[in-house]
């Protein structure tokens, strides 16, 4: 359960749009069930205590949203971010996406997030309803069963249960307190996948890429991917593509979208929590994110605003890529 | 009425895939799709498949025609198969009307001649849903979860599954069913579906109205001012066009091999940037005109060209899937508000 | 085509840079040392040219390896982008690997434009690596096989 409610972000909001801080709230809304907000705008105290929600279900990053908006938007925007989604902010700062100016960080504090497709998997479909008490999640289903418990822990998104930090690394105002960085053992299923034959990566990603059906959901709310028309959308480009035609075309566009944005991607795990075939994608960005830090020296993206990213930076002495990765198959 | 016991179904799907190749939901990764069936298969009853059986009579992708150069001469090969005789399993009483929705788009002149002979040669056995979920919301488009269309209907109860044949491509699903099934009568079949009547009454979506959708009603919807709110954060992937059963859209691309060139057809989406695009660029800029593309193609435009059908079928894969959770039932709800307040 | 078939021969492609790996190349082809005929160069401006898609979609074509060169670090035309290269291939290549794509299939090696020699050597110990291999499977597009 998450430990700031509702009410106050609201009351906290409103304050800052009457004393005309900011013109607008990114935030997020309620919607027809328990558990399916929506990011948005809210530009008035009405439009606030009308829809706005904060609970256990908004797990929605909503830093990338600052990139439009804040062109479409007179004034200082109220951003609510999570300890994760500042991270984001900070990169998009970094690479002088969005000006620090044009947004009015209130960080949030964050319990690790729920997620309806975890919780199916425990209660099945037909979800009624969710309450969320005190000592967990209470979910009445549609039909004449009892109502499921479900733990806090059990109902949480995959990516917060390897939560890398409860630190907001940027905000103007901070509610609730400090949080830290986390020793979140968020490499080990990429040890784990290391340690396999390549014979037996090879059928892992093959089954898992092979799901892809390409609607670029994982790009799309990627924070990291902030280019004005992306490569795989350029008729120009040679590889632009609305279908993957084959187990070529599934491995390229992973391969380059998670390519571009090694180094500068902060492990959020949206474009894991969003793809509609459970493709487990954070494991490519996690892959560059450990191969950086054993290579390079440890290196959070998003950890400052003024970082400068791993891959475009060097040093003389730099190991040769036949010493940092050996390779060795079992099939020559 | 026939009537199998559940004891009985596996040996029932094993005799039916002899014949032909039977497709049926089974429990994946990701949950449940259709697959092909194969000894050992479990059927899965889950309501419902992730992706529909659109896959099946219109692939996401498929190669139309090629073109082979040599020197000179351009040779035209013809890439297409006669699709042969085959049968889908447990279909849903929304997914048997988006095939007719697809129907109304593939089969009216000039025919597709791809999609016309899957169509032809594919036996659709449907199945009451006993467990419709809170994103269904079928009712609202007239249709009856509790008695689905198709060449054959069967129905689920604890120990049996309960089959009638409709059309003739259906008496041949049945003779090969013949050797484990049983004469019965209607009525566990029609306990069934008053059970499930019970539930479709109680679903948090039973209410939605359509009627202030349809034909002729552009104008009324096109300038309102709940677009900007509805489409202010989608982040235009093509989640719920991909996962959606009634959605027709395609794009034709041709493939430069080494040698020579693919025609393809491939699923598009009116959320992706390049659809329709022309000569002159695209025709919608925003993603606001997309969006609106989308839901007044659904709720207006579909069905000023056919009747008064709607092109959604209320199966609520669009719900459960859309990374930010805007849906079609959000944005009628929202304009439908606005025309009554 | 039944003799052809008997000895496989992988197919090469050699993106070498403009200042240092293609002069050597041609170094070694003046000085008339031998390597494989079905290594393909491709001349790119500097080795950091050769982006990541660069790589994929040789393989896409039908490439069995793909060998990247430059100059030696330090001795970068542009003064330091084979640095970059270095860390983006080490990068890429890791995760080939990663997904299980045979490691052998690609190689960065710095060429200078005096080293015909070792030119020559690089690419026909390559080829051999990669025809040990067999045909690239893990990173073919079928619709661009014969």
């Amino acid at each position: 359960m998450q430990t700031v409610n509702t009410q106050t972000l609201i009351e906290r909001a409103s304050a800052l749009l009457k004393d005309g801080t900011v013109s607008a709230v990114l935030g997020w809304k309620r919607g027809e069930f328990d558990y399916d907000m929506t990011p948005a705008v809210f530009t008035t105290e009405e439009e606030l205590s009308a829809g706005f929600v904060y609970n256990d279900f908004c797990g929605a990053n909503l830093s990338k949203y600052l990139l439009k908006k804040t062109r479409e938007i007179q004034g200082k925007i109220l951003v609510f971010l999570k300890p994760c989604d500042t991270y984001s902010f900070n990169q998009l700062l970094t690479e002088h996406r969005i000006h620090r100016e044009n947004a009015y960080v209130i960080g949030v504090p964050c319990n690790g997030m729920a997620d309806i497709h975890s919780i199916r998997k425990i209660t099945g479909e037909g979800i009624a309803r969710v309450e969320l008490t005190d000592s967990g999640l209470l979910v009445h289903t549609l039909y004449d069963d009892a109502p499921v418990a479900v733990s806090y822990e059990d109902a949480m998104a995959d990516r917060c249960k390897t939560c890398k930090s409860k630190k907001h690394v940027a905000y103007d105002e901070l509610l609730g307190e400090e949080g830290d960085v986390l020793d979140s053992h968020r490499f080990d299923e990429v040890a784990k996948l290391e340690a396999m034959t390549p014979d037996e990566r090879f059928a892992f990603w093959q089954g898992e890429l092979s799901r892809c059906i390409r609607c670029n959901a994982c790009r799309d709310v990627c924070p990291a991917c902030t280019c004005e028309k992306c490569v795989f959308d350029n008729p120009d480009s040679g590889v632009e593509n609305k279908a993957p035609g084959g187990d070529f075309e599934e491995k390229m566009f992973h391969i380059i979208r998670a390519f571009h944005v090694a180094g500068r991607c902060t492990d959020c795990g949206e474009c894991s929590r969003v793809c509609p075939q459970d493709i487990p994608l954070h494991l490519l960005n996690r892959k560059f994110i450990s191969d950086i830090n054993k290579t390079y020296g440890e290196y959070q993206a998003g950890e400052t605003a003024d970082q400068r990213p791993p891959l475009v930076n060097f040093t003389q002495n730099d190991p040769e890529p036949s010493d940092v990765v050996k390779g060795g198959h079992d099939h020559a | 009425m026939l009537k199998c016991n559940l004891s009985q179904l596996d040996n029932l799907f094993a005799a039916v895939a002899e014949a032909m190749p039977l497709y049926l939901p089974t429990q994946g990764k990701n949950g449940a799709n259709y697959t092909k069936w194969q000894s050992g298969a479990v059927w899965s009853n889950t309501c419902n498949t992730q992706k529909g059986p659109k896959d099946l009579f219109f692939p996401q992708s498929e190669d139309l025609m090629a073109f082979k150069t040599q020197g000179k001469s351009i040779e035209i090969i013809d890439t297409r198969n006669e699709a042969e005789d085959f049968a889908v399993f447990g279909v849903r009483a929304c997914d048997v009307k988006s095939l007719e929705i697809l129907d109304r788009v593939f089969l009216s002149e000039p025919k597709d001649s791809y999609y016309a002979s899957r169509r032809e040669h594919g036996i659709i056995i449907s199945l009451a849903c006993n467990r419709p979920t809170e994103n269904c919301f079928c009712g609202s488009f007239g249709i009856d979860a509790s008695s689905p269309n198709g060449d054959v209907t069967c129905w689920l109860t604890e120990d049996a599954l309960y089959l009638r044949a409709n059309t003739e491509k259906g008496e041949k699903f049945m003779a090969l069913a013949a050797p484990f099934v049983t004469e019965c009568d209607d009525t566990a079949a029609e306990a069934q579906k008053e059970k499930i009547g019970k539930i479709m009454a109680r679903l948090p979506l039973a209410d939605l109205k359509t009627d202030a959708f349809g034909g002729g009603k552009t104008e009324e919807f096109f300038n309102s001012p709940q677009w900007e709110k509805l489409s202010e954060s989608c982040l235009g992937c093509g989640t719920c066009t991909f996962v959606c059963p009634t959605c027709q859209c395609y794009d034709i691309r041709d493939y430069k091999t080494n040698d020579g060139v693919v025609r393809y057809r491939c699923w598009d989406s009116c959320m992706y940037s390049e659809f329709t695009r022309m000569a002159h660029g695209n025709n919608r800029n925003s993603q606001k005109e997309r969006f609106r593309q989308r839901f007044m193609h659904k709720l207006v435009y579909f069905p000023e060209n056919n009747d008064g059908v709607f092109s959604c079928v209320g199966c609520g894969r669009c719900l459960a899937k859309c990374p930010i959770s805007m849906n079609i039932v959000k944005v009628m709800k929202a304009l439908e508000g606005e025309q009554n307040g | 085509m039944s003799e052809l078939k008997q000895e496989y021969k992988p197919l090469i492609v050699a993106f070498c840079c403009n200042w240092c790996s293609y002069a050597g190349a041609d170094l070694a082809g003046s000085n008339r040392l031998a390597y494989p005929a079905d290594v393909k160069i491709i001349r790119v401006p500097c080795s950091c040219r050769v982006n990541p898609m660069f790589i994929l979609r040789a393989f896409q074509r039908g490439a069995d390896g793909v060998i990247l060169c430059g100059c030696h670090p330090g001795d970068c035309h542009y003064t330091t982008g084979n640095y970059y290269t270095r860390r983006r291939m080490s990068m890429l290549f890791s995760m080939l690997d990663y997904l299980g794509i045979e490691r052998e299939r690609t190689r960065v090696e710095w060429v200078s434009a005096a080293e015909g020699a070792k030119f020559a050597a690089t690419m026909n110990d390559f080829a051999k690596k990669v025809a040990s291999l067999g045909p690239n499977k893990r990173l073919e597009d079928l619709r661009c096989k014969p």
